[in-house]
């Protein structure tokens, strides 16, 4: 929990790691450069005193992530986003049972989500009912850009996806997190389309399609899609860090989603260890749209506590302490900020 | 036999073509962008080598660039050969050697890529349209249009300037007619917006225009993160929406 002037904001990171990035585990050259194009991530978008060595970036200790989430860094609830790359990393970057065992050890602290690929078949839906069972699954992390053998990337409207996505729903998976992202390999469509996540939005409404990174660099097709979808949300995560680098483009990205999906459906999240929760909350919480933006809603206390907790909470379930809830009550669920009409 | 361009002047006839490679994704010229790093030229040779903000940066869209350059660069007068090196990335020994081959995109990745990256480039060439069709229509509305006029607005009544010049280039870009009486408003297939949806196309052309410069912004950053020294030779992006309109 945050408090400042009086208001107090339930905080919920919606995507953490906790990651071993170290020489050790680095499978081969990708590895090496995949944690250093996260390590010039961090650089680049975090304030100076922030700024971590690398030999710490590329493996914390576990009295870190739990330093900086829940005893600095004003975190109530953290949900763990599994990264596995088990091709660049000999025991995976950020595994789900990786996380799982630090979540067992914080009871109340942590989400743990789980991954699955529609590539792995029958096989892997069992895995699938396994993982959820072990773990309680409420979400998962998906990946559509990762190609495997003679396969160059999936796409959720696949006949393959639809039936992993039935598997969640009967499961009780109601968080389909998807990361759109870059390809190792050469792809001579977009990587970073998320049309397929109108098409799955559509078919499942009993699913919650939460795009990570809002879409970014294809904000205005996230934008569009949660236009005329009422269960896609949009994750804040890698858009955060510009409130200090930029705060008037992070005025306009806050300001197009208020506008195209509305306030009840962003999400905060730090991306930790990219970036810490402390600072980003403490910025938010201050951050106002510039005065000379009209055309973008103002951001008030409310608006700011769903972004930062009740939005995740009601996704997730999680019950929010007396007396933080929004103040004034949100608009009805269905509704969407824009007509999809017009 | 016609006179040769001294040295100095072919370099900068070179450096000029490559500026006219642009970034699909971030609409800027790559020279701008800082990730040109050398362009020499000797009897008749030019030399190129290229950097990207990261190892990881999407394939399809290194290679445009690497061809464009290579492309770019054999279009100068008393240029005949070219090689353009991107050096850094992943995948830099299949571009670099497909495009030395004028393999094309689909046989320097045998049995990885399934198609030509035509399509790829247009619809950015369209998304960098709406973008500066946006900015176009905000200059005409800060000269006192009103958005409902917009769709009756035509070339001729955009004012010479930075707007005017770079909604041109991207209409050339997509096909759109220049000519002055052409209308500014329209939808990719050049189609005029109707007065009742001007509102809301008018603001999805914004949300395009701030993912493009969003994207920008990361890449500039990540560029200069990575090569320090990149910051020296990138260009200011223009249109920016740091400090006051």
């Amino acid at each position: 929990m945050y408090t400042k002037n009086g208001e107090s904001y339930f905080v919920v990171d919606g995507h953490v790691h906790f990651w071993d990035g170290s020489p050790a585990n680095q499978a081969n050259i990708h590895g090496t450069q995949f944690i250093d194009c996260f390590y010039d991530y961090h650089k680049n978008l975090s304030p100076a005193e922030w700024l971590w060595p690398k030999e710490k970036f590329q493996k914390y200790s576990e009295d870190d992530l739990i330093h900086d989430l829940f005893e600095v860094g004003y975190v109530d609830k953290a949900i763990f986003q599994p990264t596995y790359l088990t091709d660049f990393y000999t025991n995976g970057f950020n595994t789900t049972e990786q996380d799982g065992a630090i979540a067992e050890k914080y009871p109340d602290r942590f989400i743990v989500n789980g991954a699955w690929d529609p590539r792995d078949g029958d096989a892997g839906l069992r895995k699938l009912a396994e993982l959820a069972a072990r773990w309680n699954l409420k979400g998962v992390k998906l990946y559509t850009a990762e190609w495997r053998g003679d396969s160059h990337g999936w796409k959720l409207s696949d006949r393959e996806a639809f039936k992993y996505l039935e598997k969640c729903q009967e499961l009780g998976i109601t968080n389909i997190h998807v990361h759109k992202g870059p390809t190792i390999r050469p792809l001579e469509r977009d990587a970073f389309d998320v049309h397929d996540v109108d098409v799955a939005a559509t078919e499942f409404t009993g699913l919650n399609f939460i795009v990570e990174h809002v879409g970014l660099p294809r904000l205005e097709d996230f934008c569009w899609i949660g236009t005329q979808e009422p269960n896609v949300y949009g994750g804040l995560a890698v858009a955060m860090p510009f409130i200090h680098s930029r705060p008037r483009y992070f005025a306009q990205i806050v300001g197009e989603l208020l506008y195209w999906i509305g306030e009840d459906k962003i999400l905060f999240a730090s991306d930790y260890a990219i970036w810490q929760p402390k600072w980003l909350i403490e910025k938010f919480v201050d951050f106002e749209i510039p005065a000379d933006m009209t055309e973008y809603p103002e951001l008030t206390a409310d608006v700011k506590r769903k972004i930062l907790g009740l939005n995740a909470a009601a996704l997730y379930d999680l019950e929010v302490p007396p007396g933080l809830a929004a103040k004034v009550p949100g608009q009805p669920e269905a509704e969407v900020a824009v007509g999809a009409s017009s | 036999m016609t006179s040769r361009l001294v040295d100095g002047d072919l370099q900068t006839a070179l450096l000029a073509a490559l500026g006219t490679v642009r970034d699909p994704e971030l609409d800027e010229s790559i020279v701008d962008l800082g990730f040109v790093t050398e362009a020499t030229t000797a009897d008749g040779h030019a030399h190129v080598r290229l950097r990207l903000p990261t190892y990881f940066c999407a394939p399809n869209f290194a290679y445009l660039m690497v061809a464009d350059a290579h492309d770019a660069a054999l279009s100068v007068p008393q240029i005949d050969t070219v090689s353009v090196v991107l050096e850094e990335h992943f995948a830099a020994e299949e571009i670099n050697s497909g495009v030395a081959a004028e393999l094309g995109f689909v046989r320097s990745f045998p049995g990885e890529a399934g198609a030509d990256l035509t399509e790829l480039r247009a619809n950015f060439q369209r998304k960098a349209h709406l973008a500066a069709m946006e900015r176009a229509c905000a200059r005409l509305l800060r000269d006192g249009w009103t958005i409902d006029m917009l769709p009756k607005a035509r070339l001729a009544d955009l004012p010479d300037g930075a707007e005017r010049r770079s909604l041109l280039r991207r209409r050339a870009d997509v096909g759109l007619p220049l000519r002055e009486e052409a209308l500014v408003f329209v939808d990719d297939a050049g189609v005029a917006v109707r007065p009742e949806d001007a509102p809301i196309r008018l603001r999805f052309a914004r949300t395009v225009r701030v993912s493009i410069d969003g994207n920008a912004h990361f890449c500039r950053g990540l560029l200069v993160t990575r090569y320090p020294e990149s910051a020296a030779t990138q260009r200011p992006r223009p249109f920016t929406e740091e400090g006051p309109r």
